[in-house]
């Protein structure tokens, strides 16, 4: 009673109260439900020390000189300044990195929805399930993509050149992964050989499921062929899918590098697949330029977040 | 009925059309397929066979030498080979189980609950979809070093049970556990925890395989070089690597590597196929 009166003095004490009527309120909530967040706390605990604080820590790295055996040391905006004014290699690099993610992000995403929607046609369900198994079992299958190196070998043993020189294309072997020309696009065909990946998987699943009725619906609205019922009635219906998909094929596009590196040596001649990944991987693994190696990393954290956010917006539109 | 459906659904289908997208569905498998078929070959023939011009697309005459000298080679070094595989087996175990308990232990009441900040958790999830391992790679090797965890099984098992497309998948599938069982557990007076473990998690059954898949794949594949030092704590694509890393002289050793990596995991993939499709129905991602 005697704090009820004590509230009615001043604005400011009505406030206050408001909030600790809030506070309380929210405190019981949280009690009430005490059960769920104890099924949580585990993998949220884990989430926060091994995720969540890893992205902060980064982000505050890139602003210090840190090379792990003294402390770090804060610098400012030092390390963008000299990724953008005084690193070459990043600039190739960045130009790499878009290169690869805009030829190889959107040709693979639309591929493995085409796949998908082909494969999804087909009636037979043992037929089906070999066709899904082949077109994604390159991205399980860990370092198969070495095979690549064996068909663009350098010498006379590989089937790129032995081809070549048998057809009397060419008369010397040509040297693909230490010729600028031959290095890129080579690795956007390995790139989007392995570039099915979980999205491709989320299709074929989202077009299985998609309603029968819709498409009966649809020939009585006049729907005349396959493209058609395509945009009209399959796209905007499995949606959800299309957004994980895009989600899967920035994050994995925009982080190319094993393969690279695995192909075209690291670093590559003249930096030709250097990519963003390679320079983090350059500066965090072997010059122990840690601050450094943050700035690029929450640079790169910065690039995929934005990118998924104007997809997302793209993403809305299908079918209207 | 479903039959039925799927006949009048080619309604708006050409003969033309349909020609086509088979003679594409044949050539984009064949550029899928190949490639491994070639490495299959690869690796059963022998060395003359390998260094040959025209080179051979088939073998001519199979031999599994390649595959016995991953042993003789491996039996050289100080750590016994089975060292290396139990080393790969613990973690892959370890890792998958820990990542199946937590991340369905958290996923339940994000499907079924609703309480504050229940959102919020799910759009932070969801946001870490987007974090490549890359981006956080470093500071983890900071949080490890200060838990005196590197050099240690610990650093390459935890990550492995925090990744988040795991709950993500698992949240959008066990919202479609009718909450009508749920409710009648709880009338019949089941706690909470017995509602998760002998309701919920029977019934996603599909959902647990796909995880497992998932997390497998990529704790198969670890080198984890960046965190483990001893040699008798090394796995075994780390120890495999070594093989390939002597270039030329072992290559086809490092084409039975390659082969002994993929099958594994292309095998688990073949026998769970229909139950990472059923999941994958509900990994959309809705606004």
């Amino acid at each position: 009673m005697e704090k009820e009166v004590q509230k009615e003095k001043t604005p400011m004490s009505v406030y206050t109260g408001y909030i600790k009527k809030r506070a309380r309120l929210i405190g019981k909530d949280i009690i009430r439900h005490r059960v769920s967040y104890l099924f949580m706390l585990p993998y949220c605990l884990l989430f926060t020390v091994f995720i969540l604080a890893p992205v902060l820590i980064s982000i505050g790295l890139s602003f210090t000189y840190f090379n792990i055996l003294e402390k770090p040391r804060f610098v400012g905006w030092q390390n963008y300044v000299d990724l953008f004014f005084a690193d070459e290699v990043f600039l190739t690099a960045i130009k790499n990195t878009f290169l690869f993610a805009i030829v190889t992000g959107p040709i693979g995403y639309f591929m493995a929805l085409f796949i998908a929607w082909m494969i999804n046609d087909i009636r037979n369900k043992k037929v089906r399930a070999f066709m899904t198994l082949l077109f994604y079992a390159p991205t399980i299958s860990g370092q198969a993509y070495v095979v690549w190196k064996y068909i663009f070998s350098s010498d006379t043993y590989g089937f790129a050149n032995a081809w070549l020189m048998k057809l009397g294309i060419t008369f010397s072997p040509h040297l693909w992964f230490e010729d600028q020309k031959y290095i890129v696009p080579i690795l956007i065909i390995v790139v989007l050989w392995m570039s099915m990946g979980t999205g491709f998987l989320s299709f074929i699943a989202g077009l299985q499921n998609v309603d029968q009725s819709l498409y009966e619906a649809g020939y009585m609205d006049g729907i005349k062929n396959r493209f058609q019922e395509l945009w009209y009635i399959t796209l905007p219906s499995m949606k959800p899918q299309l957004m994980f998909g895009a989600v899967m094929t920035i994050t994995s596009s925009f982080a190319i590098h094993e393969q690279l590196a695995a192909l075209a040596g690291f670093p590559s001649v003249n930096y030709a697949a250097h990519t963003v990944v390679s320079h983090l991987v350059d500066y965090g693994n072997i010059r122990f330029e840690m601050g450094y190696a943050s700035a690029i990393a929450t640079l790169l954290f910065i690039v995929m977040v934005l990118c998924n956010k104007g997809i997302q917006a793209v993403l809305r539109k299908v079918g209207q | 009925m479903i039959l039925k459906h799927r006949k009048r659904a080619k309604q708006s289908h050409s003969l033309v059309g349909n020609t086509i997208s088979i003679a594409l569905l044949v050539i984009l498998g064949a550029f899928m397929g190949l490639p491994l078929v070639l490495a299959v070959c690869n690796s059963l023939k022998p060395l003359e066979e390998l260094f040959i011009f025209p080179p051979r697309f088939f073998v001519r005459n199979p031999s599994f030498k390649n595959f016995h000298d991953i042993f003789v080679l491996m039996s050289e070094s100080w750590v016994p080979f089975t060292r290396y595989i139990f080393n790969t087996n613990f973690i892959t175990i370890v890792g998958t189980l820990g990542h199946l308990f937590v991340a369905s232990l958290c996923a339940y009441p994000l499907a079924k609950h609703r309480f504050p900040g229940r959102n919020f958790i799910f759009w932070l999830i969801v946001t870490a979809l987007m974090f490549s391992n890359h981006v956080t790679a470093i500071p983890n090797y900071l949080i490890m070093s200060r838990l005196n965890w590197l050099d240690n099984y610990l650093s390459l098992i935890v990550p492995a049970i925090v990744k988040p497309m795991g709950l993500f998948l698992m949240k959008q599938f066990m919202e479609q556990v009718p909450d009508s069982l749920i409710e009648a557990a709880k009338i019949d007076g089941a706690s909470e925890f017995k509602i998760f473990s002998r309701i919920v998690m029977p019934s996603v059954k599909p959902a647990w395989l796909t995880l497992i898949i998932f997390c497998f794949q990529d704790l198969w594949n670890l080198q984890g070089s960046n965190y483990i030092y001893s040699e008798d704590l090394k796995t075994l694509p780390y120890a495999l690597s070594q093989i390939s890393a002597a270039g030329i002289s072992r290559a086809g050793a490092t084409a039975a590597v390659a082969v002994i990596m993929m099958i594994v995991p292309i095998t688990i993939f073949i026998l769970c196929q229909s139950n990472i499709i059923e999941t994958m129905v509900s990994s959309g991602i809705k606004e």
